[in-house]
């Protein structure tokens, strides 16, 4: 029988626990519930009077082309950052794990990204690839016009996939190599005196034992590309070119502050925040199955 | 000794109780949207007054570009700290007109005794901060307009000395160029105000029904069907010619950058960077300005003022209210229009003032030659219901359309038709949303 801890003082632990109760209503519950309201209204941009539309703003969002077009982006932009800093991270993992020469030095370096704030790192790669005067812009002087975010909707999203794992795999990284630490270094001597090669015992004890941190960071990548991506959109490629990288979480901000529409982008936060828990639920529904917890 | 200790202490507490009394500056906040040069030119303008006089202090705080000035100044009324004074550029004019949140600039003048001149103004000028009965809700304060920056240089390459006048002729000069060696002739990035609300201006086309917006909220956009759209067409023809160019941050250049390291040998751009170019050219770039050219068939009218004007805020102090007013007849003076206007392009709002610089002989300096045509320009006939301004609800995001359309069929990817076709369409949607958002209200 399992022994579980009881904290037998309600007061007490109702004391202690008020103040993040406070925060999460303040900063979550409590604005949300005002978007709630302001989707169902619209109102001037100076405040003052809501009138109530119903589902007007939803409507008009879902029968938008270029929502749609934000939608579909904000998807391939989640599918391409995660399978990328996910496998990247895996990757480094599994080689900085295997304590090869300099294994100290790769460890230490790969988790600065992380540290480094969104729009800094927005900054740097646009610089860095900037199509007419930074370093990858060298490859234009072989192939012209190779590279040019600023005029090609692919190069501009390839842009910011790449910010954006470029981050989030400093993130993984760690992750990965503390799930790889713990797996009990005697499982995996014993398959290397079985003869089994690095890929081997890689596929069969390594990744099967990895499935619940792989799991954990799948939720938290997709989450944070649809959410957090919103710093490195501004700063690269404010959300074109015409449209290309017009990113969900981007388009609230634009509808929203330079459009001055709050209710609109109230209901296109709603609606993203909807999007975000039902990716939440399916992959704890049935992803989850699959990973086996020891 | 103690005695002199007591001298010492008492002349301290005297010394430093007037001080402090003087220090008793009433402060207001005055918000500003302006950045780079010309924000610090306006800080330095900020202190003039603040050394001019010492019963006010204006605190003068940058917000980092135009739409945030706006978007902050909204987001600080609704939480009730908003500042006294703030610098609102041209396309915010609407939303600030119907907010209820600003004090009319004709009423405040006359309850703080402001003695103004309202007639004193441009009428270009005037006109587009005006209610339609002819009363200013808002005080010009940096006016510009569009003109044409030309490399004499490369104009040189092709035997000319003159700026071209009608577009026919500018295309024809990029085309020349192109063979006589300069790879870069025109050089534009997707801003609306230049080819499309000054172009539309001069040729006294509307852009909107209902005079550009003037007779209503129920305005509707008509800009795909005039002669600006075969402007974009031919604009995409000189494109894929290879003789202009995009050039925006992203790309890694912005226009007027380009222009000043004479990688392209004219752009459009505002009077306003007149200073910035002289300042910023690549030594030896022997450039000048010009007026916009105007399609051959067409007669040139005035184009329309550009910059930004001051707004007072609702729900301020008396105290902060006379300080405002200090500051608006400080600005107002012709001493203060010659200082702002040679520190930067931009041009006298007032006809006193423009007569105050011409006899200082302001305009025969040769760093200054040019900037005279912005006020030809926008006075070149008196103003239509074409050229009066720009008055549609939620500009700002209907720019914004606009630029992803033109975005979209500069690189390729739509037909310039049914790009400027979905852009009016998009941006019908945004003035029908406007519309329902202010019901039953009228423009003033």
């Amino acid at each position: 029988m399992e022994k579980r801890a009881a904290f037998s003082d309600l007061r007490l632990a109702g004391a202690l626990i008020a103040p993040q109760l406070l925060l999460v209503f303040v900063f979550f519950y409590w604005p949300a519930a005002q978007a709630v309201y302001w989707a169902f209204t619209t109102q001037p941009p100076f405040g003052g009077s809501n009138e109530w539309v119903g589902f007007q703003n939803f409507e008009q969002i879902f029968t938008d082309r270029v929502y749609w077009n934000s939608v579909g982006i904000s998807f391939l932009f989640a599918g391409l950052s995660t399978a990328l800093s996910v496998g990247m991270a895996l990757l480094f993992a599994l080689f900085v794990d295997r304590r090869l020469t300099g294994y100290r030095v790769h460890r230490f370096i790969y988790f600065w990204p992380y540290a480094v704030a969104a729009p800094a790192v927005g900054l740097a790669f646009r610089f860095i690839f900037a199509p007419e005067a930074g370093f990858v812009s060298a490859v234009n002087q072989w192939v012209p016009g190779l590279w040019n975010p600023a005029l090609d909707g692919k190069d501009a999203l390839a842009l910011i996939v790449l910010a954006n794992s470029w981050k989030m795999m400093a993130y993984n990284f760690i992750f990965f190599l503390a799930a790889l630490q713990s797996i009990p270094r005697p499982l995996i001597e014993a398959a290397a005196m079985d003869g089994a090669g690095v890929l081997r015992r890689a596929r069969d004890i390594q990744f099967p034992l990895l499935a619940p941190t792989f799991f954990f960071l799948l939720v938290i990548n997709v989450t944070e590309s649809f959410v957090d991506s919103f710093g490195i959109v501004d700063i690269t490629t404010g959300g074109g070119p015409a449209r290309a990288t017009d990113l969900m979480v981007y388009k609230i901000y634009s509808d929203g502050f330079k459009g001055l529409d709050y209710s609109m982008a109230a209901a296109q936060s709603i609606v993203l925040m909807g999007v975000v828990i039902v990716l939440t639920f399916i992959q704890f529904r049935y992803v989850e199955r699959r990973v086996h917890y020891s | 000794m103690k005695n002199a200790i007591i001298a010492a202490v008492a002349a301290s507490a005297l010394l430093g109780s007037s001080g402090a009394e003087a220090q008793q500056r009433t402060k207001f906040e005055y918000w500003y949207g302006l950045t780079g040069q010309l924000g610090e030119i306006l800080e330095q303008h900020c202190k003039r007054f603040n050394n001019s006089q010492q019963k006010f202090e204006a605190v003068c705080i940058g917000q980092g570009g135009y739409d945030k000035a706006e978007q902050n100044t909204i987001a600080a009324y609704r939480s009730k700290q908003q500042p006294t004074v703030i610098q609102i550029y041209d396309a915010g004019t609407v939303n600030f007109m119907l907010s209820g949140a600003i004090y009319p600039a004709n009423q405040f003048a006359k309850d703080f005794s402001i003695d103004i001149d309202w007639t004193n103004y441009f009428p270009g000028i005037a006109n587009y901060y005006a209610t339609s009965k002819g009363e200013m809700w808002s005080f010009p304060y940096n006016s510009s307009t569009a003109l044409l920056y030309w490399n004499k240089d490369a104009w040189a390459k092709i035997g000319k000395t003159k700026a071209p006048e009608t577009i026919e002729e500018w295309f024809d000069d990029l085309r020349k160029m192109k063979t006589a060696g300069v790879e870069c002739g025109f050089g534009f990035d997707y801003d609306t105000w230049m080819p499309l609300e000054q172009f539309s201006a001069i040729h006294n086309l509307p852009i909107a029904t209902k005079a550009n917006g003037y007779g209503g909220l129920d305005a509707e956009l008509v800009f795909n069907k005039t002669k600006f759209a075969d402007y974009m067409k031919d604009w995409k023809k000189l494109l894929d010619e290879g003789v202009a160019r995009i050039q925006t941050a992203q790309v890694g250049k912005t226009i007027l950058q380009s222009f000043t390291d004479g990688t392209c040998a004219s752009v459009l751009s505002s009077v306003a960077n007149h200073g910035v170019v002289g300042s910023t050219a690549k030594p030896g770039l022997n450039w000048g300005v010009a007026m916009l050219p105007v399609y051959k068939d067409f007669k040139r009218h005035n184009s329309l003022v550009g910059g930004a004007s001051l707004w007072i805020m609702q729900g301020k102090s008396p105290q902060e209210y006379e300080g405002a007013a200090a500051l608006m007849k400080f600005l107002s003076t012709p001493e203060e229009a010659l200082w702002y206007s040679t520190a930067n392009g931009y041009i006298p709002v007032t006809k006193t003032g423009f007569d105050y610089m011409n006899k200082n002989g302001f305009y025969q300096d040769p760093k200054h030659a040019g900037r005279e045509l912005a006020i030809t320009s926008l006075t070149f006939t008196p103003p239509t219901e074409n050229s009066r301004g720009i008055r549609l609800g939620n500009f700002t995001q209907i720019r914004a359309e606009i630029r992803s359309e033109l975005e979209a069929a500069f690189t390729g990817k739509k037909d310039m038709q049914v790009a400027l076709d979905e852009a009016v369409a998009r941006s019908n949607q945004i003035l029908r949303r406007f519309e329902q958002t202010f019901k039953g209200k009228t423009l003033p």
